[in-house]
């Protein structure tokens, strides 16, 4: 089948068909420039701080969901096949306001009206999913979008207030729900789309295998999931990509396999779409789960993607290691297992071919003997990269320590286990005494580096004394902060 | 015909922004929104990566030939002024031309077809130069015998020698407090588009648009009269728009003049943030004389700021430092010095509180060293010193100014009561007795902010009124917007002088065209100032009007009056609309340019005396907050404040100031860490690296309220007061209250001496300094 290079896809009320896009022009460039939809602000370029937000509605299993994004780091080639809704597109044609936005003018949720649209624009996407929000709903939904005038107060009150002024149900979105499902069905094709001059060339894989052909054949490519890494590669360092693969829209990256004794999920599966199975399956993970990044960021960025990109400090390798995780590697159609921390060889350096892709991860689920624990530590409790991040898991059997897997993110180069502290814990009573020689072993665990986070000296010690809080919150102390 | 009973948007009620509607639909327009004019050009900087260095050239050749880059501006390429010092000093070139002075010091700028290709090429620029040691921090600078930017301030009042040597209690101490980013969620901005002859158009965004456009001027070698500066809103400013536009206005306007064509500039936000000022980090060692009541007998105080490579704003603002020592404190003697020194970062300036709040921090400290130092409730020794009256003469700064308008002991005494310290304060007494991993920490905390520049010619202000013959009314001031509504605020002072509805106003950009001569909007002045002047153009119209009704319809002048929708003339009720279409007929002037300046206000710098503020405003908040003492992260349980803003113009826009600026506090002293590398880059540049507050840090319970008693005892606008600064100052009860938390691993018996922003490490090492203490 011949590929295709024009990127389609519904923008507000109307198709947009772009004869070529190029690899690295973001979504927010081509709003305010090209289409001088100029409501969507810049704010940072980084995905940081929610100025920028939109939505972006894509089917899922037929389906059609809207999720809230950061523009400025969405690639326009990433687009193809979706619904992109702004700020321009919530108020009738007679100007009447939507809901949420009477919500924010008749609480004063504006001041400097800067981050306002991108406010606008979270709250529409809790709304639609949940109407009635709880106030630690909306500061989750919120986590992504800095104000820097109101002191958020009057926007949640705001928030918590929307469905006096309307329900989803009346909404224009909902009302065109089957409408746009069928335009954007009309979009899909089972073609390859290549597009973009040649030296900032996007390639979109038709299907998995053809993602796996076209890596192969192209392992010097940037292989972009959510983007939420690699955007800011483009927008703050101005680093080349070409050419670049992007694989968010693959259907079979999205599959979740769930097992009596293990998830198995596709690469591309995003924070967002995991965060039920992770409320049922590892309830341990899930205050920490809306830790990570930003809601725009969790609706974007993919649990395969944290892992390839070989991060120290990504926050999901060091609590899927603690659960003993594996990863799918894949090569053409040649594949290979890999326990999660064996793919973490250096900074920088991970056990990846070129051409090599992951393409799942396995959670093993832990036994009922297996105590767990994730924490994360950073100098803002949301949306912060962490100074520390810890998994733990302890199986105990009549007492004794039977097996320790302690996993931590930001202490090396890599996420890293504490072998020095699991064999302290090892064989040992479960007791105040073992978690405190283990945290004393554990200082020959690490070397971690000193920077703008941390410094070395409070990394270690906090990760020490996460030792502790394990053990005294097993027994039952108080020793977690309310949310 | 009907008479309506009340205007709408009258004064001192709930009136939403203006811009409400705009701003949620995404319709309100900032610089970066206007329409770009085919052959708009786009500039971007190039900057240093060294510190501090000789400047031996800059090969631009590869700038030159970058793809897209149509011309590159040096210092060599200034047809007038290479100095864009605010104060005149003329200490800060556009660019520099023998010395670096900070990492990430603007060297030039590309001027390009896209922003992009301008962007990419200025990472081209080879820069030559001879690397020289640098000095980061004020102590560093100290050490390395680095200079002052600025003449330092010293305020002294009575015997401190002799009182500090005899008083029966002593202590000193080092504060250390870090500055902060403005982060306003809008960057630095200008677009300039040439006019024929000399003039420039530049639209910014900018609190300070006479500065900029006086800036324009003198860079380019043109008379003010050939430059215009626009601005219709800001995405925030805080302070940070008040010089920092100026680098950017300047080179639009130099690009489009040269190259005849409308070029803007917009760095991105690493950039903004490594190459614009921001709050001043102090340095500040206290000495303190009391007695046995926690009484204050003498006070002895060195401020020693990071002021950067230049003065910019650092003389007002260290001076701010020095004038808010005292907070709401009475210093029998007391001798207060700044040391406003130069360091090898970028140039610090205004940020909303300008010192004050560096200065009130450091008086906080003091008061918590001498709680702890007796065993007492911090809220005690507060008490016992704050300022007096006339009659038990505890009423005078160590400016020598009078306070006469006190009223901290009811504000704190309301909230004290209200917010139930007492009993919390015993329960977290109790429940840090109990050992656990978590401990509470309460404290209640004064604000006491003086008002006015004390720079007093800058306390003057114009507003032009423009009564159309249909009877809408244009208005337009001095004052710039920047979210905190002031233009609402005096769009309703209009609205009530003529008793029409707010909507017939129309509010208007701030330009120079209009209003020459303006002040920034900034030292909290906005309504205070513009709401007087535009008061007086509304009146002399109103004046106009009277005459000429008296007349024309033959009645007294006392018998003409403005009402609500209408203007009564004797028996008979005319609509607004009527009287003004007679009025146009009748060739009345209906337009005027009203002016105010601050009465009663002056200030001798060298004696350091004087009666720099006209009043001061007031208020108080109580947090309580619960740390984990075995990661240091910390939880702000519940926030209480009362807050005096004499009487309100607009009660809710007032209330929004008040929980915003709380918030922006909080962050200054807790998350919001400026940190440089060894290199003396800046690393927390950007909102990855640097945190302000999110929506889930606000305190889990905020109860915020307006002290409705108050009135302002000057003739103020409406018997208003400033709200913009004042209530920042409200944060530092979360700083107080971690210090509980933190103090009572050690049972009390030490204070923590936390130094700001206490992040998450700071409060954990502190809390295992003293549990290693206590052990």
């Amino acid at each position: 089948m011949t590929h295709r290079s024009e990127i389609r896809f519904l923008l507000n009320g109307r198709t947009v068909n772009l004869p070529t896009v190029p690899a690295t022009q973001t979504l927010l460039d081509f709003l305010r420039l090209d289409r001088r939809l100029t409501g969507t602000k810049e704010g940072c370029a980084e995905g940081d701080c929610g100025a920028c937000t939109v939505l972006v509605g894509r089917l899922h299993a037929g389906a059609l969901r809207y999720e809230a994004v950061n523009a400025c780091i969405r690639f326009v080639a990433s687009l193809d096949g979706c619904h992109v809704v702004t700020v321009e597109h919530l108020s009738g044609p007679d100007g009447a306001l939507h809901p949420v936005q009477r919500a924010m003018v008749e609480h004063h949720g504006a001041q400097c009206g800067f981050c306002t649209p991108g406010i606008v624009m979270s709250l529409y996407a809790l709304w639609m999913q949940t109407p009635e929000p709880t106030e630690t709903q909306v500061e989750t939904a919120l986590q992504g979008n800095l104000c820097r005038c109101t002191g958020y107060a009057p926007i949640i009150r705001a928030a918590v207030a929307v469905s006096q002024y309307g329900t989803p149900e009346a909404d224009h979105l909902t009302l065109e729900r089957g409408r746009i499902t069928a335009e954007l069905l009309a979009l899909k094709d089972a073609r390859r789309v290549e597009t973009g001059p040649e030296d900032n060339r996007a390639i979109l894989p038709a299907d998995l295998d053809d993602f796996a052909a076209a890596y192969a054949e192209h392992p010097q490519a940037t292989v972009i999931a959510g983007a939420t890494d690699v955007g800011l590669w483009v927008t703050k360092f101005l680093r080349p990509i070409s050419p670049a693969i992007f694989i968010a829209h693959l259907a079979e990256l999205k599959a979740i396999e769930v097992s009596p004794g293990a998830i198995t999920l596709g690469a591309g599966v995003s924070y967002s779409e995991l965060k039920p199975l992770i409320t049922q399956h590892l309830p341990h993970l899930a205050e920490y789960w809306d830790r990570i990044a930003g809601w725009q960021v969790r609706n974007m960025g993919t649990i395969g993607g944290n892992i390839a990109n070989g991060s120290p400090i990504g926050d999901t390798p060091p609590v899927l290691i603690a659960l003993g995780a594996e990863v799918t590697l894949r090569h053409g159609n040649s594949r290979r297992n890999l326990p999660l921390e064996k793919f973490f060889v250096d900074y920088g350096k991970q056990d990846r071919r070129p051409g090599e892709f992951v393409e799942s991860i396995r959670i093993p689920l832990p036994s009922s003997a297996t105590r767990c624990a994730a924490y994360k530590i950073s100098k803002r409790r949301d949306e912060d990269i962490s100074a520390v991040a810890a998994g733990i898991s302890v199986t105990v059997e009549a007492g004794i320590i039977r097996s320790a897997r302690i996993a931590l993110g930001g202490m090396a180069a890599t996420p890293k286990r504490a072998a020095a502290a699991e064999a302290a814990l090892l064989g040992q009573p479960w007791n105040e005494a073992s978690f405190a020689a283990a945290a004393r072993a554990m200082s020959g665990d690490f070397a971690p580096l000193s920077d703008w986070r941390a410094s070395a000296e409070y990394r270690m010690r906090v990760a020490q004394n996460l030792l502790r809080r394990f053990f005294l919150e097993q027994d039952g102390a108080p020793v977690r902060l309310s949310a | 015909m009907k008479h309506q009973s009340n205007i709408r948007g009258a004064v001192h009620q709930d009136r939403q922004h203006d811009s409400a509607i705009k701003h949620v639909r995404g319709l309100a327009e900032y610089t970066d929104d206007i329409a770009e004019p085919a052959g708009t050009l786009h500039a971007y900087l190039g900057v240093s990566s060294v510190a501090h260095a000789t400047l031996k050239g800059i090969d631009l050749s590869a700038v030159r030939v970058a793809p897209g880059v149509i011309d590159v501006l040096t210092a060599a390429d200034i047809p007038g002024h290479n100095d864009i010092s605010p104060t005149g000093r003329g200490d800060e070139p556009v660019f520099p031309t023998e010395k670096i002075e900070f990492h990430g010091q603007p060297l030039f700028a590309v001027i390009a077809e896209t922003r992009d290709a301008a962007r990419r090429a200025a990472a081209l620029a080879k820069v030559e130069t001879d690397v020289l040691p640098h000095a980061l921090d004020p102590i560093a600078a100290q050490a390395a015998g680095y200079p002052l930017v600025t003449d330092p301030l010293k305020l002294e009042r009575g015997e401190v020698g002799t009182a500090m040597a005899s008083a029966p209690h002593r202590l000193q101490g080092r504060l250390v407090v870090g500055g902060q980013d403005h982060m306003y969620l809008e960057g630095q901005i200008a677009f300039a588009l040439p006019g024929e002859d000399e003039d420039v158009i530049v639209h910014c965004s900018t609190q300070h648009p006479s500065e900029a456009q006086h800036m324009v001027a003198h860079v380019l070698g043109l008379p003010s009269n050939a430059v215009v500066v626009n601005v219709r809103r800001m995405g925030g400013g805080f302070g940070g728009k008040e010089s920092q536009m100026n680098l950017f206005a300047v080179v639009a306007a130099m690009a489009a003049k040269r190259l005849n064509r409308p070029v803007k500039i917009r760095p991105d936000r690493d950039q903004d943030m490594t190459a614009t000022g921001k709050r001043h980090d102090f340095v500040i060692d206290y000495d303190v004389g009391f007695d046995g009541a926690g009484r204050i007998r003498a006070v002895d105080g060195s401020f020693a700021a990071r002021c950067g490579w230049s003065s910019d704003l650092s003389g007002p603002v260290t001076d701010r430092a020095l004038f808010h020592a005292d907070n709401a404190y009475f210093y029998p003697h007391v001798r207060l010095q700044s040391r406003p020194l130069k360091t090898n970062t970028v140039s610090n300036t205004a940020f909303r509180g300008f010192g004050g709040p560096q200065g009130v921090v450091a008086a906080e400290r003091m008061i918590e060293e001498i709680a702890y130092a007796l065993g007492k409730d911090p809220l005690e020794v507060r008490k016992a010193n704050f300022y007096g009256d006339a009659e038990d003469g505890r009423n005078l700064t160590p400016y020598h100014q009078e306070v006469t308008d006190n009223i901290i002991g009811r504000v704190v005494s309301e909230l004290e009561e209200s917010c139930g310290y007492q009993q919390r304060r015993r329960d977290i007494l109790a429940f840090n007795a109990e050992g656990g991993v978590l401990r509470k920490g309460i404290a209640l905390t004064p604000v006491k902010f003086g008002i006015s520049f004390t720079a007093t010619h800058y306390n003057q202000a114009g507003a032009l009124i423009h009564v159309y013959s249909d009877g809408s009314v244009h208005l337009n001031h001095g004052g710039t917007e920047m979210g905190q509504g002031l233009n609402t605020k005096v769009a309703q002072v209009v609205a009530d002088a003529f008793q029409i509805d707010f909507e017939r106003i129309k509010i208007t950009r701030t330009t120079t065209e209009k209003v020459p001569n303006t002040s920034a909007t900034a030292a909290s002045s906005g309504s205070d100032l513009n709401g007087m002047a535009a008061l007086d153009a509304a009146e002399q119209i109103k004046t106009r009007l009277v005459a000429f009704a008296a007349g024309h319809w033959g009645v007294r002048p006392e018998e003409v009056r403005f009402v609500p929708g209408h203007v009564q003339v004797g028996a008979q009720l005319l609509s607004w609309e009527q009287v003004i279409k007679a009025a146009y007929m009748a060739r009345v002037h209906l337009s005027a340019a009203g002016f105010y300046k601050t009465p009663d206000i002056h200030w001798d710098r060298a004696a350091g005396k004087g009666r720099p503020f006209y009043y001061y405003a007031y208020g108080a908040s109580c947090s309580e907050v619960t740390i984990d003492t075995l990661t240091g992260e910390y939880r702000v349980e519940r926030t209480d404040i009362l807050h005096d803003v004499g009487r309100s113009l607009n009660p809710v826009l007032d209330r929004g100031q008040v929980e915003g600026a709380f918030v922006q506090g909080m962050g200054w002293l807790t998350t919001e860490e400026l940190w440089w590398d060894q290199k003396g880059a800046l690393r927390t540049h950007a909102p990855s690296t640097y945190k302000i507050p999110l929506a889930s840090d606000r305190p889990r319970v905020f109860n915020v309220s307006l002290a409705e008693w108050s009135e302002n005892r000057e003739r103020t606008i409406k018997r208003s007061k400033a709200v913009g600064e004042p209530p920042f100052m409200l944060g530092i009860s979360v700083f107080e209250a971690l210090s509980m938390a933190v103090a009572s691993v050690a049972d009390y018996r030490e204070f923590p001496r936390l130094d700001a922003p206490a992040t998450p490490e700071r409060v954990l090492l502190a809390v295992e300094r003293l549990a290693g203490r206590a052990a």
